[in-house]
């Protein structure tokens, strides 16, 4: 079956592709065709990974927003034995762009936090396209602080443009609601993993971020800014985003060469898109290790580890006293 | 963040006479307020206020250290820090140059201030940013100021002012370290809470993104001076999403205020006196 949305440089691989499907589906094949079947095979893979191996930032961005890219509902599905969902944040709503409740992973209770962007129009508009409001970050950590008192562990998956920039979201405290959830998260004495799925987007996709394990998927990216709206600002116009993608180094690769990142989760070749399965089984693999690694951690330095991971991260000069300019 | 420096740049084309350094050149100014054009060395004999409104014009951090604290007690600490660019960035034009440019032109080595100093005679830590280094925006020199200077609060049992002017949120150039600046002063805070110390966040024109979504919001007390802009998307980018017009007060102190993010908005005038009163109430 064609795939129904193809990112411009995945053109020649679906051609390839549908060249083979052709070949494959003729009735008798000759000996020759078996053998260009075979190579066909062969050199789809070898595109796709000459392809994939060299993504400019830029198409890292458009593969991280594919709308065929499992999504945090997609997950739940794959990875967990069971999903028992907890509704609202006691104050004003129950947000959709950010889902919360008791999971578990091969067995092990967990409480997951997942920002969620939908898929058919009814969905996304009720998620806000994954752009939360202060109510969804404060039913995040309400979750969090019950499941940290019960002794289980958190996983939160990250998938948001931001923040959503409206009226209501201002007036009920964007602002205050994210900054009280970094202050909170970085006291929850419980393993916490953030695995940035598709876009980490500012300070809406760090408001869940704060943990002890730090991933990111392979072709996701976690900025500062937006690559549209870094170059509205400093080049005044959206159309250098791909300028502002390359600057802002916010791919895995650069991420993890930065230091800010524990871990690249694979994606299968040519992207999560192209095979949800097996991208959740790596996913999987990924957070039962490091579920795994964290519950050794003890439990008096758990807390203490994660403020000097955070508290490490920054890149500054320390210049001799008396060399100040003024 | 984005939304924020939108606001910032739409706020500067907006304004008739704005200057970079607060207070414009020239020995008459226009008023961003009222729109009279008032004699320059009466509006800084008052402290920065337009004399026929009221206005709050931009203040320099170090303006502000002068206004707040006795006179000379102000020890300035970790002024050895000094920014680089970890990123290689470079827009239109390379963040290196833009460093060099921006010390040049405000005399300060980076947007925070920081250090300790008695606003009458009660011993405090104080750190500001200034909204003119780069819309005072937060990257790693910052963050690192900021918390260092939490971590002394709390080391030394003293109380915390932090006076933020930010329109630029977290720091484009320095990428994703910046954003993570805004978890390393959060967590610095919560220890400083658990510890017992008293954070009074003062909020000035403006305030927005990534500093009003980490450390700006999280004081025991905020106060606001007045029509400050504060939010964390910027007006532009709200405006462009939803596509109706905003409330007249939109992001104001005032508006902060109404729906309960501010405790009180505070005249500049009436700042030293209003802080140093509710250090009593809660440090003894
Ligand atoms: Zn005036």
């Amino acid at each position: 079956m064609a795939p129904t949305h193809v990112l411009p440089f995945e053109k020649p691989i679906v051609e390839l592709e549908q060249q083979l499907e052709k070949l494959e589906n003729q009735p008798d094949p000759s000996p020759s065709t078996r053998e260009s079947i075979r190579n066909m095979r062969v050199e789809i893979n070898r595109m796709r990974r000459e392809i994939f191996e060299t993504l400019d930032p830029w198409d890292v961005v458009q593969v991280s927003r594919h709308p065929d890219r499992p999504q945090t509902l997609d997950y739940i599905e794959l990875l967990f034995d069971e999903f028992v969902e907890l509704h609202g944040d006691r104050a004003f709503g129950d947000d959709r762009a950010i889902l919360t409740g008791f999971a578990k992973l091969e067995g092990q209770k967990v409480l997951f936090v997942g920002q969620h962007k939908g898929r058919t129009l009814k969905e996304r508009e009720e998620c806000f396209y994954g752009c939360a409001h202060p109510e969804g970050y404060r039913k995040a950590i309400n979750k969090m602080e019950m499941a940290t008192r019960f002794g289980l562990p958190i996983i939160c998956f990250i998938d948001t443009p931001g923040a959503y920039p409206g009226i209501g979201a201002e007036e009920r405290g964007q602002a205050y609601s994210i900054a009280h959830n970094l202050r909170e998260m970085s006291t929850f004495n419980t393993p916490i993993i953030c695995v940035v799925i598709g876009e980490g987007g500012s300070g809406g996709a760090l408001g869940i971020g704060i943990g002890d394990h730090i991933c990111v998927m392979e072709y996701a990216y976690y900025s500062v800014i937006s690559p549209e709206g870094c170059a509205g600002i400093l080049w005044k116009s959206v159309q250098h985003k791909d300028k502002a993608a390359r600057a802002l180094k916010f791919t895995s690769k650069s991420l993890l060469e930065l230091g800010v990142i524990d871990e690249i989760i694979p994606e299968p070749l040519g992207g999560a898109h192209r095979d949800h399965w097996q991208t959740a089984t790596m996913l999987k693999g990924s957070l039962l290790k490091a579920l795994k690694d964290l519950q050794a951690v003890p439990k008096d330095q758990l807390l203490d580890r994660r403020y000097q991971k955070f508290r490490n991260y920054g890149v500054f000069e320390e210049q001799v006293a008396n060399a100040d300019t003024e | 963040m984005s939304t924020a420096n939108q606001a910032k740049s739409e706020m500067a084309s907006t304004s008739h006479s704005a200057n970079k350094r607060g207070v414009p050149e020239g020995l008459w100014i226009r008023c961003d307020g009222c729109e009279a054009t008032v004699y320059k060395k009466q509006v800084e004999q008052q402290l920065g206020l337009c004399p026929e409104c009221g206005h709050h014009f931009k203040i320099s951090a170090n303006e502000r250290i002068r206004q707040l604290l006795d006179e000379d007690s102000f020890e300035e600490w970790f002024s050895e820090l000094a920014p680089c660019d970890p990123l290689n960035f470079a827009d239109k034009k390379p963040y290196k140059d833009r460093l060099v440019a921006e010390q040049k032109r405000t005399g300060l080595k980076e947007a925070c201030i920081a250090g300790r100093g008695y606003m009458r005679g009660r011993p405090l830590i104080l750190a500001l940013t200034d909204s003119s280094f780069i819309m005072g925006s937060m990257g790693s020199v910052v963050g690192e100021k900021l918390t260092r200077s939490i971590e002394q609060a709390t080391e030394q049992k003293l109380p915390l002012v932090i006076v933020s002017g930010s329109g630029g949120g977290a720091r484009m150039h320095e990428g994703i370290l910046s954003l993570m600046q805004m978890g390393k002063v959060s967590a610095a805070l919560a220890r400083y809470r658990d510890a017992g110390g008293f954070f009074i966040s003062v909020l000035t024109n403006p305030t927005m993104g990534g500093v009003a979504a980490s450390f700006a919001s999280l004081g025991d007390i905020v106060l606001a001076e007045p029509k400050a802009l504060i939010g964390f998307a910027g007006p532009r980018v709200v405006k462009e999403t939803i596509k109706i017009e905003l409330p007249e007060d939109f992001q104001t102190s005032e508006f902060l205020m109404e729906h309960g993010f501010v405790d009180r908005v505070v005249s500049r005038p009436e700042l030293r006196l209003e802080i140093a009163r509710l250090i009593d109430y809660c440090v003894s």
